[in-house]
């Protein structure tokens, strides 16, 4: 017992205060990208693995941040920048260009869904396919840097306490009916949120027989978080943001 | 005996004209590799192969006495020829993907059902007995986690019998591979299981490395030391971020929270460290084939070394808490045996291996990148419980951070230390190339085949949770149900791995 509590007082607290105070993630880290001109666009799409660009535009659906747009133009094309707040409403609004960026904090939800859920919001998570990286970036919000429950979100393990569902992976064949039917088990009004590239746009998978490609392509989606995994931050703020809980 | 008749020995990494793979009757091919299995040889990968319109089996195995070598050999597909499984429970997934992708039978194959397609018709396996109850949990599960059905049949609360699942996740990623671009094809490869990513990428770019003209020790271009030491140090902290995950994922199963939330926040800093090597947290988009795409500054590789000495210290705190603390060790302790000789039978790797008493590693036995020069330290420990496994990962996590320091250490003492990126020179033709890797949960490998045009035509994976799967189920047998959570964790085995 002594030593539980000598560890426990050496530990000490190591919860972020965001978003009452800012937090910067490593520089190292590839957040929203600025697109910084139309120069080297074309080019840049010829390397793109996920076919994300097109018109000088990023896809951010499509994308999986892999920076090679970025190396191979020099930086003219893209920039990414360690901001980390990236999510939207409709699928559209994820796509960037040197006019349009993302601006998370606008990405709200409507004021009856934030009245209802703003002080208390249940999720339930599906993981339909996938590499299991979007769900484990989802498993660390539990832990003590994160600690999603602070604002009182949590995850819950059946369907029927959740006012929504968190859903990643490109929803393989083999899980659509599962998926399906966690769907229809969650009472209404529900908010279908999908995380990570897979669950937007089959992510690396795309184009597989063996996976739907999206969830908007079976359920309504109410909130996309772009990444691939997204970082536990942007899934965080995304949340935050979408139900105005920083009030 | 003809020179065809009989397998031959292969390292790793090299590329072998399939004009060389021995191509023999089913029937020798069947007794040579019995003979082998039953002195000690285990399956590395068995699968199906184009072979001039017709389907070719090609069985890899590895052995003790080989020094660095495995054995390949090979048999044309004939329909209900006599199943391994028969002999050696360690084929039995290989056939079951052999039989599903090439749509035949094998004969005596003790459960001939589909691995990942149409899951929702499956027939799961009965015990008969009046006083047999079955549980069955899954697909979706309470936790945040993957995808899978597992049913327990059970007398009492005393499991019997359990049967695992997979295939939900199932993406199609095989077949889809060989239609890609090069550029494309390593972005779904390390989607295969993004736990593993850096030891996915790694292979992918050590079997085109391998298949690339040039000579150099079959690698084709020769390799700078700074990308070679940089890749192991990514392969190094993949392990232990794991490793330090999964020791707080069995915390927090016996409700020993404080440990749990330690080492849950350890694992982000380990993951934050490949974020600072790679941009990635799992280090995704790092090793491709002739490159090391992110180059590391000096700074940087200082204060990723003291991140290191910090958790390794702290590591080691919370670790010797842990591993005092008599509620947890009670827990632990001859939970889910797994017997050496079962261990053996069903051709288990890695840590469960090791905690099983099997003295094998891939980074000794096969050494690859910087392995080479580096003395491995192999843990093993005999009581195959829950325990076992839990101490080999602590253990494994603490060297890998040492390992990583050091790795750092050289680099920053290298004269060039500049990272290369070499567009990818034309494969080999009609060739063969196997990488093998000790991934933190054993031993992962992957190979891939070149038609006449240099073109890859296929590619295979296997995660190590591919051999494991059946330890979990062995494990379990005369347990509690209540104890799957707590056995199931110290395997912690990959469901995206083997769904593909
Ligand atoms: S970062 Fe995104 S847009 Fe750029 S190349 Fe990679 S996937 Fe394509
Ligand atoms: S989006 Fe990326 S990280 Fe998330 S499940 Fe898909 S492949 Fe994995």
């Amino acid at each position: 017992m002594y030593q539980i509590l000598w560890n426990r007082f050496k530990q000490g607290k190591r919860t972020h205060a965001y978003p009452k105070a800012p937090l910067e993630l490593p520089e190292m880290y590839r957040g929203l990208p600025l697109i910084q001109g139309s120069d080297k666009g074309e080019e840049a799409a010829t390397h793109c693995p996920q076919q994300a660009i097109f018109s000088s535009s990023i896809d951010l659906g499509k994308c999986i941040f892999c920076g090679e747009c970025e190396q191979r133009s020099n930086s003219e094309f893209v920039r990414f920048s360690n901001c980390f707040e990236m999510s939207t409403n409709t699928r559209e609004e994820l796509i960037v260009s040197e006019y349009r960026s993302i601006d998370a904090k606008s990405c709200l939800g409507r004021k009856s869904i934030r009245e209802l859920f703003g002080r208390s919001f249940q999720l339930r998570q599906v993981s339909a396919g996938g590499c299991n990286a979007c769900e484990s970036d989802i498993n660390v919000l539990n832990t003590p840097f994160f600690d999603l429950a602070r604002f009182g979100v949590q995850i819950v393990a059946s369907p029927r306490h959740a006012d929504g569902l968190m859903i990643t992976g490109p929803v393989t064949l083999n899980m659509k009916h599962a998926l399906l039917k966690t769907y229809n088990a969650t009472p209404a009004p529900k908010l279908v949120i999908a995380v990570g590239s897979c669950a937007i746009a089959g992510g690396p998978f795309y184009d597989s027989p063996e996976v739907i490609g999206g969830v908007d392509e079976l359920l309504p989606v109410d909130l996309f978080i772009p990444g691939c995994p997204p970082h536990p931050m942007t899934i965080l703020s995304a949340i935050v943001n979408y139900l105005s809980l920083h009030h | 005996m003809k020179e065809n008749d009989a397998f031959i020995e292969y390292r790793p990494g090299e590329s072998l004209p399939l004009s060389q793979i021995p191509r023999m009757h089913y029937y020798d091919f069947y007794n040579q590799a019995s003979l082998e299995i039953d002195r000690q040889a285990q399956v590395v990968h068995y699968f199906p192969l184009e072979d001039g319109g017709k389907k070719l089996l090609l069985l890899v195995l590895r052995k003790k006495s080989l020094h660095h070598k495995l054995l390949i050999g090979a048999a044309y597909a004939v329909n209900d020829a006599i199943s391994f499984t028969v002999r050696s429970k360690m084929f039995h997934l290989f056939e079951r993907e052999i039989m599903e992708e090439l749509n035949l039978r094998l004969h005596g194959h003790p459960w001939p059902k589909p691995l990942r397609k149409e899951i929702q018709n499956y027939k799961l396996f009965t015990l008969q007995g009046s006083e047999v109850h079955e549980v069955g949990v899954g697909p979706v599960h309470a936790g945040v986690i993957e995808p899978g059905h597992f049913r327990f049949s059970a007398v009492g609360e005393e499991v019997k019998f359990l049967e695992i699942q997979l295939g939900y996740q199932h993406r199609g990623i095989e077949k889809l591979l060989p239609t890609l671009s090069l550029a494309r094809m390593p972005t779904l490869i390390e989607g295969v299981a993004g736990d593993s990513a850096v030891s996915l990428a790694l292979l992918f770019a050590n079997v085109i490395e391998g298949l690339t003209l040039g000579g150099g020790e079959g690698q084709g271009l020769p390799k700078s030391t700074a990308d070679s030491i940089l890749r192991t140090l990514a392969l190094e902290l993949e392990r232990s971020c794991n490793h330090i995950g999964d020791l707080g994922a069995l915390s927090g199963d016996v409700a020993f929270l404080p440990a749990a939330a330690y080492f849950g926040r350890m694992r982000g800093e380990v993951l934050n460290l490949l974020l600072q090597l790679s941009g990635n947290r799992f280090g995704k988009n790092l090793i491709r084939p002739f490159s090391y795409r992110i180059p590391l500054t000096k700074e940087r590789a200082v204060t990723i070394i003291k991140k290191i000495d910090e958790v390794k210290r702290e590591v080691e705190e919370v670790g010797a808490l842990l591993f005092s603390t008599p509620s947890v060790l009670a827990r632990f302790e001859h939970i889910g045996v797994l017997a050496h000789t079962t261990a053996l039978k069903l051709g288990v790797v890695g840590v469960a291996a090791r905690a099983s008493n099997i003295d094998y590693d891939v980074r000794r036995d096969y050494p690859y990148e910087y392995y080479h020069d580096i003395n491995v330290p192999v843990r093993s420990l005999a009581a195959g419980d829950v325990l076992s496994r839990a101490r080999i990962r602590y253990q494994e996590s603490i060297d890998a951070l040492i390992i990583s320091k050091n790795l750092l250490n050289h680099w920053i003492s290298l004269d060039e230390r500049a990272t290369r990126a070499v567009a990818v020179p034309t494969l080999s033709a009609s060739s063969l190339v196997i990488s093998l890797c000790e991934a933190w949960r054993g031993e992962m490998s992957l190979a891939a085949v070149t038609d006449s045009k240099g073109a890859i035509v296929k590619i295979k994976i296997k995660d190590p949770s591919f051999h494991n799967w059946a330890g979990l189920a062995y494990a379990m047998r005369g347990g509690e149900i209540s104890d799957f959570p707590l056995c199931n964790k110290s395997f912690n085995l990959s469901y995206c791995g083997v769904d593909l």
